[in-house]
């Protein structure tokens, strides 16, 4: 049957704007997209970086000289704090696919360790790399 | 009674038509990313730094091309997979269609890439 109120029904409320106060559980979530996505960005750098290598010192240079400039540095330390972010979100979802931790407060306590988890993952990379 | 299993009874549902593969085969990936992306995230590190020659070489070695090679393929169909469920969401019509063409393009491009790239550094 023809769908007479196309265009006119209500819409669930978007999850960002005035319609929820924001939540850890949703903006924890929220950011595991956002880092997904940036990751796609990282993998465009290191597959440059990577192709420069295999080209000629100089493409190497070239590329290897943006990826370590001061712009390069803040970019990849952003790059690796998303990568442990996305890596933490994501066993979240396979946690929570197992059927453990669905509880409330519980998911909101993974979300806080997501985002210190990600936060010291990336102290240690720079440290130790 | 119902003579249908859970599974045949999802398969082929949802908007996607696909049932539960592209949330299956994400679970998948997310297990292993957890794996991956450590490992990976310190060799490239140490890698990232050294001057051209010793790239080089250290690409030659097995186990750093071997691992950047899995983590390329399966990091970027990961992320491929995340960017096509945005798409999904929140772009309709034409234009989803064409975005998720191009999300899939530069994916593609960018593993293919990546593995020249490792086995032209590798031999």
């Amino acid at each position: 049957m023809a769908d007479v109120n196309r265009g006119n029904r209500p819409l669930s409320p978007f999850m960002i704007g005035t319609y929820y106060r924001p939540q850890m559980t949703s903006i924890s979530s929220i950011m595991v997209r956002i880092t997904g996505i940036a990751t796609l960005g990282t993998a465009f750098l290191v597959v440059c970086w990577l192709l420069a290598a295999a080209t000629s010192p100089d493409a190497f240079a070239v590329v290897d000289g943006l990826l370590r400039s001061f712009v390069g540095d803040i970019l990849m330390l952003c790059a690796t704090w998303a990568i442990w972010y996305h890596m933490l979100g994501r066993l979240r979802h396979v946690i929570w696919d197992l059927g453990y931790l669905v509880e409330l407060d519980v998911s909101q306590k993974m979300g806080w360790g997501m985002f210190i988890g990600a936060t010291v993952l990336t102290i240690i990379t720079v440290l130790v790399v | 009674m119902r003579f249908l299993t859970d599974r045949k009874r999802a398969q082929g549902l949802g908007s996607g038509r696909t049932g539960t593969h592209h949330h299956w085969k994400m679970m998948i990936s997310s297990a292993v990313l957890v794996v991956l992306v450590p490992l990976f995230v310190f060799t490239f590190g140490t890698a990232l730094g050294r001057d051209y020659e010793a790239v080089l070489a250290f690409f030659a070695r097995p186990f750093p091309a071997i691992l950047t090679a899995l983590t390329a393929v399966v990091v970027i169909l990961h992320c491929k997979s995340e960017a096509d469920e945005a798409i999904i969401d929140y772009v309709h019509g034409t234009p989803g269609k064409l975005l998720i063409v191009a999300v899939g393009a530069l994916s593609y491009t960018l593993i293919a890439a990546a593995l020249f790239a490792l086995v032209k550094l590798a031999l």
